[in-house]
């Protein structure tokens, strides 16, 4: 059993152990010996100093880093909003309503592109952060609910009952009692979320390919040409790139067993 | 003064009508036990009482206010549920002073009032504890911690105890009998277990199929029971009920006899066979067959009765009790 998990870790890690090891070598090196360790000879920063240079480096990052810590907490804020209340009130067209929002999981919102850019256009939000933010949001929410409202249906009635004895209003019962309770489920659409958001290359191309608006993925294109590539620099821009959503990986995963082990009602 | 008015009270889920006409009075200090079977609308009725379910008519008085429109927190009550509902992500000291947070009572009432109950209830060195990490009783201590801290006019409890093992269950009634000699405030109590009944309140209201059975002190029930239902649900081992053709022949009706009120007697008009004998050592129960209706015969002290042989029993008949068909007594 163990191994069949090692082995598997191994095959998913060899990918970003090579980005790793190549971006440290020299452009000569990292074709001629693709899987050798950098030494003595072949070390190199050059890729990472090209990368630190080209000032947008930081701009890019930051914008990563803004579309997908807001994308995320909408996603979060907005799909918790919505699936306590498919999970806990009964109103006409509940069911409806819930199989709606689920459509969204089987529709690849790309198909939508042409529509989504014409909405931007419209609504003068081309080359803004926001219109990326929005749309990631839009692609995160049905999963998000559906996930959700499974979770907050399992708390139980009595818990909730016993915070409206004790005083507190929906809003509260939501915010103290069933947000902290389903923080497992968060984290788990938060990590869902997180990667394929700081990922996309699509939308960012589309939407916000402007200098001040650029992605680290879109940034880093700059160093793929059509005739030379600068592998140094993009191995390099990848390597950084893999940085942030660890840390907000570890962050998530770090809820998602303190969530488990918090212990449930009896 | 009262403490609680229900005055025709009706509640339907969907078609269903699960709470009928239901009219019942507490007053203060008063312990009331809620009992019936499951499903016969006592939760319901707590809950209703509570705030958290709406009756479709009638009126729900409180400490002499009519509360039909207040919202639980603001009825003066406090609940304790059979799950126990902890906060699962608050330690013992959050769970019992969420509510007094809530209504923005100073810190040092608060303080003093946690440190009263946790004292009063043992749970002072658990107070930065989880709920995962106590024990069931402690958590039930906690749960009544967390309605006593409020200081509420009413408590109100819903089956307590059944999530406890049977020991723990016993100790468990008398430290809230005790409870309610101490605090002396009005608590109405919803259970399915007639021993709970009997044991804790000073007036039961027993409850069947979302009707109002019947109303009176433990003893009353027991001794003068209005109906057969009634009659069969008090008491354990429960009241035996025999046609009473077995005795005079075309009588149509019922008669109930209590377990302790049947004896062996060698003139007895009752010819039993003994099937099967129970040594309690305080008590022997012998479960008889008379053609083909199960008796108990519950003797005081100990007997040593050959099972398989036959025994002849007698019953004061004083102490009979006559239902007709329908299950109405008779007198």
């Amino acid at each position: 059993m163990h191994g069949a998990l090692i082995l598997y870790m191994l095959i998913a890690l060899f990918p970003v152990f090579v980005i790793l090891i190549n971006s440290f070598k020299t452009r000569k090196k990292i074709f001629r010996e693709p899987l050798a360790l950098p030494d003595s000879e072949s070390f190199t920063l050059i890729g990472y100093e090209t990368v630190l240079k080209q000032g947008e480096f930081f701009s890019y990052f930051q914008n990563s880093m803004i579309v997908t810590v807001a994308s995320l907490f909408l996603i979060l804020l907005c799909g918790a909003m919505a699936a306590y209340a498919l999970a806990e009130y009964q109103f006409k067209g509940n069911k409806w309503m819930a199989l709606y929002l689920a459509l969204g999981i089987m529709i690849p919102i790309r198909i939508g592109t042409v529509a989504i850019l014409e909405m931007m256009v419209a609504t003068n939000l081309v080359n803004t952060l926001w219109a990326l933010i929005l749309v990631y949001t839009a692609q995160g929410l049905p999963l998000a609910v559906f996930i959700l409202s499974e979770f907050m249906q399992q708390i139980s009635d009595e818990l909730k009952n016993a915070a409206r004895v004790d005083g507190l209003s929906e809003y509260q019962i939501f915010l103290t009692i069933v947000i902290p309770l389903v923080r497992p489920a968060l984290a788990t659409v938060a990590v869902f979320n997180m990667i394929p958001i700081w990922n996309d290359l699509w939308f960012p191309l589309i939407l916000a390919p402007a200098e001040e608006t650029k992605t680290l993925t879109l940034g880093s294109q700059v160093f793929i040409g059509q005739y030379v590539t600068n592998w140094n620099a993009v191995l390099a821009a990848l390597s950084m790139a893999i940085l942030p959503v660890l840390v907000l990986y570890m962050i998530f995963s770090k809820q998602l067993i303190r969530g488990i082990t918090s212990g449930a009602v009896k | 003064m009262t403490a609680l008015v229900v005055e025709g009270v009706n509640k339907y889920f969907g078609d269903v009508h699960v709470l009928k006409d239901i009219n019942i009075e507490v007053n203060q200090g008063e312990f009331v036990v809620f009992v019936g079977p499951s499903g016969c609308g006592k939760s319901t009725l707590l809950r209703v009482i509570a705030g958290l379910e709406q009756a479709n008519s009638g009126n729900v008085s409180i400490d002499d206010k009519l509360v039909n429109a207040v919202p639980p927190a603001k009825r003066g009550i406090a609940m304790v549920f059979q799950s126990y509902a902890l906060y699962p992500h608050l330690n013992v000291r959050g769970n019992m002073t969420l509510a007094l947070k809530q209504a923005r009572l100073n810190k040092t009432v608060i303080n003093e009032r946690v440190a009263k109950v946790s004292q009063m209830l043992d749970l002072e060195d658990y107070l930065h504890r989880y709920p995962s990490e106590l024990s069931g009783g402690q958590r039930q201590r906690v749960a009544i911690g967390r309605a006593i801290v409020r200081e509420p006019k009413l408590f109100l409890f819903d089956e307590p105890l059944s999530n406890l093992d049977a020991a723990l269950r016993i100790n468990t009634r008398i430290e809230i009998a005790n409870l309610h000699k101490q605090l002396s405030t009005s608590m109405i109590y919803v259970t399915h277990d007639q021993t709970e009944a009997m044991t804790l309140a000073d007036k039961i209201v027993v409850l069947r199929d979302g009707v109002v059975e019947q109303t009176g002190t433990p003893m009353e029930l027991y001794n003068n029971p209005a109906n057969q239902f009634v009659a069969g649900f008090l008491g354990a081992p429960a009241m035996n009920f025999l046609p009473a053709d077995l005795l005079s022949n075309g009588d149509t009706r019922t008669i109930g006899i209590r377990p302790e009120d049947l004896a062996i007697n060698a003139n007895g008009q009752l010819k039993t066979r003994v099937q099967h004998v129970e040594h309690l050592g305080g008590d022997t129960n012998l479960i008889v067959q008379l053609n083909q209706h199960q008796l108990t015969v519950r003797l005081f002290g100990q007997h040593n009765v050959e099972e398989s042989s036959n025994v002849n029993l007698g019953f004061d008949t004083s102490r009979a009790l006559y239902f007709d068909t329908n299950g109405a007594r008779l007198d």
